[in-house]
């Protein structure tokens, strides 16, 4: 199984943004999906350096792979996907509009937040010309065994949400900019502060989800360690896991090991755990119930 | 052209009640997965939609068919027979929003007229104009995220017709993109056609002070007197930060009554009014007024205002993202 | 539908209290064959509960010393008044008016809920499928009262008679005008 590295979805400065895809440079990871996905206002302020880390990536041998905005409605955004449809680079379509404007039999990428749910939809997909397809966190084991089958039919490859920060919803409205009393065209870059999104809590003070801008994330961190031998026997063909702030490059290597099969699911999962202990991990869909569910504590 | 007034059924009452009203179009679903208001008591059995498709027509007015859930994989066939039983009962079009079903249905029901469900969340007139060129769809149901200048500029630019909420629930995140619901109980609006499902809501009284709970997850609690909005996951409350209060939304519900003229000189040809869910009296009084409003522009008089708050959650309404400020 | 402003009766206090005291069996009894006549003029309401259709259910109407159990039974319902809190899975709780509204389609199930006039308990799921399925019914009380004859139909004239004369409540299906 193949690891993937799903675009950052939090708003880091420059320096920071640059300096993770040094790291993933040397991290064992098999392929790398960058650029802004969640906030066109974002992409300004570190633009000028992806030309350098696309460069960096590929010459460490990882697949670089373009995303295109979760959320397309500005004519500047609408403009702004039609440059990197045609910038010739792999596009990943998180948003139709992007697919739109690709040219007639180009190869493409699908990520997670297009809704593939079914064979029907990956095969019209394929046909369009997707190669990858990232699965929606959503979708519980059994609707992934099923597209497997269909994407090794295909020759389309799946791929699933491995860990990090679920993301559950995109909007036309920003929550940090609302938080801080603030428009959207206003917003003063609020999410900046919240390099993993900013923790929301219930009314009795239960972490629940985080918020990120626009988007909405789940508050537990997404982990599929417990249940990587299932999905490597479904036929899944890669794992995508998603930036956080702290220990990135250690989770990377954790999965990689696991993937290897050189060590075993409990002692990896054991040590995800550890990797930042105020961090609840989940299933994030794959155990079939809630989102929020966590097997792994129970892992023999 | 008057702005056809496009209303919710969930029952076969509802749906009598709504024609009678006034209503030019009703829309409703089977009473299964395949559309998104899945409740319990609620929708068509193939036998009352084919009544109640005879009954629309002999009034003149017009049933669209909302098959706006997301097909199992494995399990597509339901949502197929659910086009065909549509096509065979009569419905002027189907509403649909999957990417696989809108090609199947293209394929293999080429006569029968294709609406784009709001789920799909086509928020430009790029997107729009691919889904009427990919599959043929006639009618975009667009996105709440949209603001009137916006909405004017899409018709500018597409042929294809818009339809626009303009009263009930209001969806803040993208429809047909949040898992909000699922997160926390495992059903969901784009595979289950529900949201925060009632199956999975609490309420504890305690002298006076509700609480709401969703899948365990307390996210309201009002004091006494104070009105008690159904507990949607967007429309909680939560804290973050330093602040507590609806961090995503307000428990409002839509109200675009006073943009009417606005929404008719942006292009929009149709107007539809949310709330499946809601008892026949509701339908009935909603389409009154919106009707009323549509005739009276159509005619050159003012609006009728003002009359619909007390039908509203939580008896506040906005302009949602018709404005540009709502962002 | 009345007039957004408007308040939603209170059954009297003397008649309330009248029933403190009154006879329940008679009550239970006829009201048993009371919703057997209408579950069989309306079989799509018990169909339209489908899970839901063998639910416990207890109407609380707050107003007056009494509540209503209702097991649906698949469409073989039997009803049980009782005094104090009754016994079912789900309860929906409201003065008499807004429980004999919601039945008439006179008020919206929602907006009560909103207002907090209605006031739902344990299994939502069911008392929404119950709301939804009686909504669809259109049922007229009054109507199906006049078609109930034998033993039991005294006691609930009497009753729906008194009710409707001191609460101001339609106990009728308010016409349905077209107005296009």
């Amino acid at each position: 199984m193949e690891l993937t590295v799903g675009p950052n979805q939090f708003f880091w400065e420059a320096e920071r943004w640059a300096a993770l895809y040094d790291d993933l440079a040397a991290a064992p990871v098999d392929r790398v999906v960058l650029g802004e996905l969640v906030c066109s206002k974002r992409l300004p302020f570190y633009q000028d350096r992806i030309p350098q880390a696309v460069e960096t990536l590929a010459q460490a041998g990882k697949e670089v792979v373009l995303t295109s905005l979760a959320l397309v409605t500005l004519k500047r955004e609408r403009k702004l996907t039609t440059e990197l449809a045609e910038a010739g680079a792999l596009v990943e379509v998180n948003d139709l509009t992007a697919l739109a404007y690709l040219p007639e039999g180009a190869p493409f990428t699908v990520g997670p937040l297009v809704n593939v749910y079914n064979e029907t939809t990956l095969a019209w997909l394929a046909e369009k010309g997707a190669t990858r397809v990232c699965l929606p966190p959503e979708l519980p084991l059994s609707s992934i065994a099923v597209l497997a089958k269909a994407g090794a039919d295909l020759g389309v490859a799946i791929e699933v949400w491995g860990h990090g920060r679920v993301p559950l919803a995109i909007s036309g409205r920003c929550y940090h900019a609302r938080m801080h009393g603030r428009t959207k065209d206003n917003c003063q870059f609020a999410c900046e502060d919240d390099p993993d999104g900013l923790d929301v809590h219930t009314m009795d003070d239960q972490p629940f989800l985080a918020m990120n801008g626009v988007q909405t994330l789940s508050d537990s961190y997404a982990c599929a360690a417990p249940h990587v031998a299932a999905l490597e026997e479904a036929g899944v063909n890669a794992l995508r896991l998603s930036p956080q702030s702290s220990g990135f490059a250690q989770i990377c290597g954790l999965y990689r090991e696991l993937v290897d099969g050189t060590r075993d699911a409990r002692a990896i999962t054991a040590e995800i755990q550890q990797v930042e202990p105020g961090h609840s991990l989940s299933d994030g869909f794959l155990s079939g119930a809630r989102g929020v569910d966590w097997s792994g504590a129970t892992l023999h | 052209m008057v702005m056809e007034i496009v209303c919710p059924a969930g029952t076969p009452a509802a749906l009598r009640a709504a024609v009678k009203a006034g209503a030019h179009t009703v829309y409703c679903g089977f009473n299964d997965e395949t559309n998104a208001r899945n409740f319990p008591g609620l929708n068509f059995n193939r036998e009352e939609m084919r009544e109640g498709i005879a009954f629309a027509k002999s009034h003149g007015a017009k049933v669209l068919v909302a098959i706006n859930t997301f097909p199992r994989a494995g399990g597509e066939e339901m949502w197929h027979r659910a086009v065909a039983d549509a096509e065979a009962c009569g419905a002027h079009a189907v509403i649909l929003a999957d990417l696989g079903l809108l090609a199947y249905t293209a394929k293999t029901h080429p006569g029968l007229r294709r609406h784009l469900s709001v789920q799909a969340a086509a928020a430009n007139a790029d997107m729009i104009n691919f889904y009427g060129t990919e599959f043929g769809v006639k009618r975009v149901v667009l996105p709440r995220v949209l603001s009137v200048p916006e909405i004017a500029a899409i018709n500018k630019e597409t042929e294809v017709e818009t339809e626009v909420f303009v009263f009930g629930g209001l969806c803040v995140m993208a429809e047909g993109r949040c898992s909000l619901s699922s997160y926390a109980t495992g059903r969901s609006p784009n595979m289950n056609g529900v949201c925060s499902p009632a199956s999975h809501v609490e309420y504890e009284d305690n002298g006076g002070v509700l609480d709401a709970r969703l899948g365990g997850y307390t996210i309201h609690r009002v004091g006494k007197g104070e009105s008690a909005p159904y507990p949607t996951l967007c429309k909680g409350c939560f804290s973050a930060g330093e602040k507590t209060g609806h961090l995503f939304e307000d428990p409002v519900s839509l109200n675009a009554e006073a943009l009417l003229p606005e929404l008719q000189k942006a292009g929009v040809t149709a107007l539809k009014i949310e709330g499946r869910q809601r008892s026949r009296s509701y339908v009935a009084e909603v389409v009154r007024n919106f009707r009323a409003a549509v005739d009276a522009l159509d005619a050159g008089r003012p609006l009728p205002t003002g009359m619909l708050a007390r039908l509203s959650e939580g008896q506040a309404t906005t302009t949602g993202a018709y404005k540009k400020t709502w962002r | 539908m009345p007039p957004s402003d408007a308040p939603i009766p209170r059954f009297p206090q003397p008649l309330a209290l009248g029933l403190r005291v009154a006879p329940l069996l008679p009550m239970s009894l006829s009201l048993t064959v009371y919703a057997r006549r209408i579950a069989q003029s309306h079989p799509g309401l018990f169909k339209r509960l489908g899970e839901y259709d063998s639910t416990p259910f207890v109407l609380d109407p707050t107003d007056l010393p009494i509540v209503i159990e209702l097991q649906p039974n698949k469409g073989r319902p039997s009803v049980r008044v009782v005094r104090g809190a009754g016994q079912g899975e789900a309860r929906i709780a409201g003065p008499l008016a807004a429980l004999l509204g919601l039945v008439h389609g006179a008020y919206d199930g929602d907006a009560l809920f909103f207002s907090r006039d209605l006031v739902i308990e344990g299994d939502t799921s069911a008392a929404l499928a119950l709301r939804n399925a009686v909504d669809d019914a259109e049922l007229d009380l009054s109507e199906e009262i006049a078609r109930l004859t034998g033993p039991f139909a005294a006691p609930i004239k009497q009753l729906m008679a008194i009710a409707e004369r001191r609460t101001g409540v339609s106990l009728s299906r308010p016409e349905e005008v077209d107005l296009w």
